[in-house]
């Protein structure tokens, strides 16, 4: 792992260039620090930041845009007449990608040498078995446009990392010597160094767009891929979701919507009486020690993992309703509506469970946000407690506590672990909740894990999954955000 | 208020009641005062009965892992089987394969039944089934380790098969193995009687909590130390690389930034981060990190970063409280006795607010911890963590699962003995959580100032 080892010597040198500068500076100094403009480590700081910084930033850069510029360059080598009906140069890329990767895997295991893989053609080997000799297994047999292509990709990658390192090690050493020659007794070093760490904290601060951008643009891409393999107007306006691994599948979003919602919605019917009720409790009646007892208590469902419920659906819940609403004549009730303990009443009721912390905690804070005005000036009407909070206090609160629905909302939407487990794999559209349904989070991960083949349309789909998940939530967020700062605003 | 409350005060009232007596109005609206305070108690006392629920149904299903059901067995080591050419040579042993020990399991059976007068109509080979398809090699690591001491008898502690194991705990009972093929009522007869005669005992399972996990057909030997490994490494990427940008970008955030519209897009995008479906990081790992970056697929490496990137706006929020609670008092004395702004910061704001940070920094990384979703879309499931990595470059480079991943994957399997392996797992991960958590309290409740 030389990237391992670069990082280490960059800042191995850096630590050289702190004692170094601030050697330097009590030394133009004649040992006696109050000559100087900074403090003496600051001194050192400069050098060390100068060494370490431009050179940790190329190399991130370069790690980022080595892939990109690489793939253009390869893919330019693909004639167009190469690429066959119904695919795209982004397909072929993969196919590409994968016989690289094949021959680094050959080198590895010692089935190949070097001048083997950088000279081996299609005319008189054939690639495909030997690299399923060493474990790659390839989906058609390979061009030679493609394995020179792949060639080529090796080469780069190779020749890029080399000069990576150079040009890293290049920068490093003259940022050191350039802080080191410019250090001297009157250099404002602490003005330099505030300014450098002020760029590196909105840099920091900057990462969170980087992250925005990242899931868009990563998903964007691989969604625009799906989209060009299959119809969009399927995608969004069909009816089934069949997907099939040997091509021509139905992937319609909507029935794994309607999964996603009828769930969320049986989520919030649990989630939603009770969390209301219990933030009321808390905040109007409630003693300070039932309280202070009973709220952190509450809290703890919030702060329980999600594979927790996934497994409690799975293995409590589900069997649990299984011997009230199936087995037949065995069952509780004698009826058999129920097959399998995967259903949308399982993973519904406990991801409620989940939730009654959110709505609870925020509902509460907004309860407690209502001025306590409008509470006596009802009871001094002569209002009982329970009549001045349904007719005072919740409608002032309400927009509030819608936020916080549509935010817990989000949340069951979003949610994985519980529906992977509890919820089932079978696309419908059906009313009935004791039946297995599926979602979108499931789909995505069942089409995500496992063999994965980026150049179909069945794995493909996950990214257009994600992406309407994406969208969906954040669009349910930044409403129940909205709500619930104009709501606050009244009251401040 | 459209009705207004029937006025007991006054005597005149038209029902002409006393003041002593209550009107049916005021009954009925005190009626739906206690009704209303009812429901209130009634969401708390259910929603605290789940949490109930769920610690019991944890411990009773799970505590069962942690104890493994063991059969002690003289073995004798025959010379004739082990070791043919009798010159003890290491090559030579390992070269006979976990079949060549398979007969002296018959043997040492034979010899027991004999020697406690216990009677079955089981032949040896069928006795033999009783231990864990892993006893054979049990012994043949021995061998291994000890050549010297092949012709001697040697007493092991052998793994019983899950079945045994499961009887023993109740969860497998003389009916409910009408259609197993893989054990039958006179084996667990036998049991009986072995159980009697001190041979097989329900023990501690240290290597639940130390040891691999194992495959399919061998749960009784599957352990959570080697995810355990995989999650530290995580943890260890995350608090890396989340603790300093998470501070770093607070401290641009609450005292340096300008107000401006990059600061406000940089605040939009944090608080939408922290309500992003953790799905959706997995879906950026899987495409950023693996697709493009080539980073080798289940490796801790890449579940930390992805952790880090769901684990950001958490730290980033509750680090920006702690600062922005510092009163403003500190910063102005710093600066009024010629400290630049950077030095306040760092040299009295920051370590006025490290509890704060510390306490935040160690509730993200309890959240991290119990993350499943993003990390079965980097591939961290689906195979047998069996090898604790060797050296910290491999454990953050080499696959490995994480330990909310082994339960997801004991949780798929098809043998219900993986369902309370599951559950055990789970107390791990649950002590894991509550320990940090408290650490946390304890943290804020030591050092907490109020200013």
């Amino acid at each position: 792992m030389p990237t391992f080892w670069l990082v280490v010597a960059l800042f191995a040198l850096s630590a050289a260039g702190f004692f170094l500068g601030r050697q330097r500076a009590l030394q133009a100094a004649g040992g006696d620090a109050r000559q100087l403009h900074s403090l003496p480590s600051y001194y050192g700081l400069n050098v060390a930041l100068t060494s370490l910084v431009p050179a940790l930033g190329v190399l991130v850069i370069w790690l980022f845009a080595q892939p990109m510029i690489i793939e253009s360059t390869v893919s330019g080598m693909i004639p167009d007449d190469l690429i066959p009906e119904a695919t795209t140069r982004g397909l072929v890329m993969s196919d590409v990608r994968r016989v690289a990767e094949g021959l680094d895997t050959a080198i590895a295991q010692g089935a190949m040498t070097r001048d083997e893989v950088n000279t081996i053609s299609t005319d008189d080997t054939d690639v495909r078995a030997r690299l399923g000799e060493v474990g790659v297994a390839l989906g058609s047999e390979v061009r030679s446009e493609v394995l020179s292509a792949a060639q080529r990709y090796r080469r780069m990658s190779q020749t890029g990392a080399v000069w990576m390192s150079i040009v890293v090690a290049v920068l490093a050493i003259a940022g050191l010597a350039l802080a080191y020659l410019k250090t001297d007794k009157d250099f404002r070093a602490r003005n330099t160094v505030e300014r450098g760490i002020l760029l590196l904290l909105l840099l920091a601060a900057s990462i969170a767009i980087l992250t925005t951008v990242g899931i868009v643009l990563s998903m964007l891409f691989e969604t625009m891929n799906f989209f060009s393999l299959h119809s969009w107007k399927d995608f969004f306006f069909g009816s089934t979701w069949a997907p099939n691994f040997r091509g021509d599948s139905e992937l319609s979003i909507l029935p794994l919507l309607w999964g996603t919602l009828y769930i969320s919605v049986v989520a919030l019917l649990v989630a939603v009486p009770i969390g209301l009720f219990a933030a009321i409790y808390l905040s109007e009646y409630a003693s300070y020690t039932v309280r202070s007892f009973a709220k952190p208590l509450l809290e703890i469902l919030a702060g329980i993992p999600t594979i927790v419920y996934g497994l409690f659906a799975l293995l409590t819940v589900g069997p649990a309703l299984v011997k009230v609403f199936g087995r037949g004549e065995d069952g509780l009730l004698g009826v058999e509506w129920m097959s399998g303990a995967t259903s949308v009443l399982t993973a519904g009721l406990v991801m409620g469970v989940m939730l009654i912390p959110f709505v609870s905690s925020l509902s509460d804070d907004i309860i407690n946000a209502v001025p306590q005005t409008m509470r006596d000036g009802s009871l001094g009407l002569g209002a009982t407690k329970s009549e001045t909070v349904r007719q005072v206090v919740l409608p002032a609160a309400l927009p509030g506590i819608v936020g916080a629905i549509l935010l817990a909302a989000s949340r069951a939407i979003g949610e994985t672990m519980i529906v992977v487990m509890g919820a089932g794999a079978i696309a419908k559209f059906s009313g009935n909740p004791l039946e297995a349904m599926t979602t979108i989070t499931t789909r995505i991960v069942s089409q995500l894990t496992g063999d994965t083949d980026f150049a179909s349309p069945e794995t493909l789909v996950a990214f257009a999954l994600g992406l309407t998940l994406f969208v969906l939530t954040l669009g349910l967020n930044i409403f129940a955000l909205y709500i619930v700062r104009k709501y606050r605003e009244q009251y401040e | 208020m459209t009705d207004t409350p029937d006025t007991n005060a006054t005597p005149h009232s038209k029902h002409g009641a006393s003041l002593l007596e209550l009107t049916p109005r005021t009954k009925r609206r005190n009626a739906a005062e206690r009704r209303f305070r009812m429901y209130g108690m009634a969401a708390i006392a259910s929603g605290l009965i789940m949490l109930v629920i769920l610690v019991v149904n944890i411990f009773g299903a799970g505590m069962g892992a942690f104890q493994q059901t063991f059969m002690t067995l003289d073995v004798e080591l025959l010379e004739a089987k082990l070791d043919k050419k009798g010159n003890r040579d290491i090559a030579d042993i390992k070269k006979v394969s976990t079949f060549g020990y398979a007969p002296l399991l018959a043997n040492a059976f034979e010899t027991l039944v004999a020697k406690d007068g216990i009677e079955t109509d089981l032949s040896p080979k069928k006795m033999g089934k009783l231990l864990s398809k892993g006893a054979a090699a049990q012994m043949r690591n021995y061998v291994i380790k000890n050549p010297d001491e092949i012709g001697k008898t040697v007493t092991f502690k052998f793994l019983t098969n899950s079945r045994v194991d499961g009887y023993m705990k109740g969860r497998v009972t003389r009916d409910s193995i009408a259609n197993d093929k893989s054990i039958s009522v006179t084996q667990l007869d036998l049991v009986d009687q072995l159980v009697a005669a001190g041979a097989i005992k329900k023990r501690v399972n240290l290597d639940f909590i130390l040891g691999s996990d194992a495959s399919d057909q061998r749960p009784e030997a599957a352990g959570m130390g080697v995810s355990m490994v995989g999650s530290l490494f995580m943890m260890l990427v995350v608090l890396a690389l989340a603790l300093p940008i998470g501070v770093a970008a607070s401290i641009y955030l609450e005292e340096f930034a300008p107000k401006n519209w990059i600061t406000d897009v940089i605040e939009v995008n944090i608080s939408n981060l922290a309500a992003v479906p953790s799905i959706v990081f997995g879906i950026l790992g899987l495409s950023v990190f693996i697709n493009y970056m080539h980073l080798p697929m289940s490796a801790p490496l890449v579940g930390g970063l992805v952790l880090t990137l769901m684990t950001l706006p958490t730290i980033i929020i509750s680090t920006r409280a702690s600062l922005k609670s510092v009163p403003p008092s500190i910063r102005d004395a710093a600066l009024g006795v010629g400290a630049s702004k950077m030095q306040a910061v760092f040299h009295h704001v920051l370590p006025l607010a490290a509890p704060g940070i510390l306490t935040g920094t160690i509730i993200g990384l309890a959240q991290a911890l119990g993350e499943t979703a993003p990390l079965l879309l980097i591939g961290m499931v689906g195979f047998i963590a069996s090898n604790p990595p060797d050296s910290i470059a491999a454990g953050l480079m080499s696959p490995n699962s994480a330990m909310p991943a082994q339960i997801y994957e004991w949780a798929k399997r098809a043998d219900p003995a993986f369902y309370e392996r599951a559950w055990g797992g789970i107390i791990i991960l649950l002590v894991f959580l509550i320990t940090m958590n408290t650490v946390a309290v304890i943290l804020r409740r030591r050092f907490e100032r109020r200013w």
